[in-house]
């Protein structure tokens, strides 16, 4: 067994939320230029040319790309062989305290009725699994508001097979409309049960954009829903144009054989996720 | 940058007849911030008759809520929230002076016809943009209500603050408009 410091991984889940909410991923960068050079709406192409030079200004490390810096949701790979020596998720939430603290960061959480807020951004949001081998994987996605509030579940009928599940991300990103601040990421989950669909639709959102899936049915269908997602007409901000979305990102899970639960999870232009492995 | 309208508030009525969806404008002056539980409250105040704690005519009300500000600067990241949030108080708002409002999102309920009525623009920053938009607050000072925390009344300076026309004094509505215009589905 390989042991690893609690306190160590405090120390890389604070870097990361600090690093996640002023460096854009160089990735998400790209599609933004592509997707300046491709937009047909004046208006549409000057909101991106200002989104560009927002990511470059947080970049300098003052601003955060966005004033709001998400809750902090935090992906674990935990080798079979590693043993942490203290408690994790404590030491995860530890390291969102610090990092929202000193990194000049919004705290966003809060009681859901009372709306009091908890003060340091905690609770974390952690999606904990066990892979083969000896090394410890966090990835730290801070999740604005204004996009996840136009997410949705829906328990589909088998019989609305893959046509079912066009329909449903072509509604779900024209209903969001302006709310999700495109151009967005799209995540969709095919399968599994209730809550994993979800939990893929939120996975497919750590894809780097440019990615495929690997098997090329999913690969297709990524690209023919990206192609109608631009054809909405929503465009930059929702206020009309061509680049609606940067990526559609599949994952998919076998299900129940009575079952179809499919679920879409927005990104805004502000992809965010970093990752560490220890 | 597309060809840009210069804006210096406070605004009269002429500014916004001059005014139509998809112009970019630089605003400079004093724009005043205001989101949720401020408007539950100006409202009260308007419907008893009562004065508000800042001269709102000409004025326009920024739907915000910012990142925590570093020592040695004026603020923290500040870009917009949901207008659409504040459906229900904007009329009032405008009613008693204000020139109009600057968030994210389309706004609906009494506003469009309120905007006509009073002669209103409603602004909107690009949602995201929030360093960019921050470089162009020069001042922020408390107004009203420090008790609110986040959501207390603040007075911005702003220079070549960088918004565009969402919705128009003359009916104009880009979130219908700009998306028929593009939509292929």
């Amino acid at each position: 067994m390989r042991q690893i410091d609690a306190a160590k991984i405090t120390e890389e889940v604070k870097k990361l939320c600090i690093e996640a909410n002023y460096y854009l991923g160089k990735d998400v960068m790209d599609a933004l230029e592509a997707g300046h050079k491709k937009e047909e709406s004046p208006v549409g192409k000057e909101i991106i040319s200002q989104i560009l030079e927002n990511d470059k200004i947080a970049a300098e490390g003052v601003f955060p790309m966005c004033q709001d810096t998400g809750a902090a949701v935090v992906f674990v790979e935990q080798g079979a062989d590693v043993f942490v020596n203290g408690n994790l998720f404590e030491a995860i939430n530890e390291g969102v305290r610090q990092g929202y603290k000193d990194g000049y960061l919004r705290k966003s959480m809060c009681d859901p009725i009372t709306r009091k807020n908890t003060g340091d951004n905690t609770p974390a949001i952690i999606h904990m699994n066990v892979v083969p081998g000896d090394k410890l994987k966090i990835i730290v996605a801070p999740k604005g508001g204004g996009s996840e509030n136009m997410s949705f579940v829906k328990m589909m009928k088998p019989a609305d097979g893959i046509e079912g599940v066009k329909e449903f991300v072509i509604d779900s990103v024209k209903n969001a409309g302006s709310n999700p601040c495109p151009p967005i990421v799209v995540g969709v989950g095919i399968g599994g049960i209730f809550e994993k669909s979800a939990q893929l639709a939120k996975k497919a959102l750590l894809r780097t954009i440019g990615s495929k899936h690997p098997d090329p049915f999913y690969a297709d269908l990524e690209a023919e829903l990206l192609e109608k997602v631009n054809k909405t007409g929503v465009g930059p901000q929702g206020l009309g144009g061509t680049v609606t979305a940067l990526a559609v990102f599949v994952e998919v899970h076998p299900c129940h054989i009575a079952s179809f639960p499919a679920a879409v999870n927005i990104n805004c232009h502000a992809a965010r996720h970093k990752e560490a492995v220890i | 940058m597309a060809e840009v309208k210069r804006l210096n508030t406070p605004l009269t009525d002429e500014d916004i007849e001059g005014l139509k969806i998809g112009d970019n404008v630089l605003i400079t002056g004093e724009i005043f911030t205001a989101r949720d539980a401020a408007h539950k409250k100006m409202v009260e105040i308007l419907d008893k008759g009562e004065k508000l704690p800042f001269d709102i005519k000409g004025q326009l009300i920024y739907y915000v809520g910012p990142s925590p500000t570093r020592p040695g600067q004026v603020i923290g990241s500040a870009g917009p929230t949901t207008s659409g949030r504040m459906n229900k108080y904007a009329p009032r708002i405008l009613e008693a002076g204000s020139k109009g409002m600057i968030g994210k999102g389309e706004m609906g309920g009494g506003v469009p016809d309120a905007l006509k009525k009073n002669k209103g623009a409603y602004f909107i920053v690009v949602g995201g943009a929030a360093a960019l938009i921050s470089k162009s607050i020069t001042a922020n000072e408390l107004v009203a209500w420090e008790e609110m925390g986040a959501e207390a009344v603040r007075k911005y300076t702003v220079k070549d603050f960088p918004a565009i026309v969402a919705q128009d004094s003359h009916g104009g509505n880009m979130y219908v408009e700009g998306i028929k215009k593009y939509s292929k589905i």
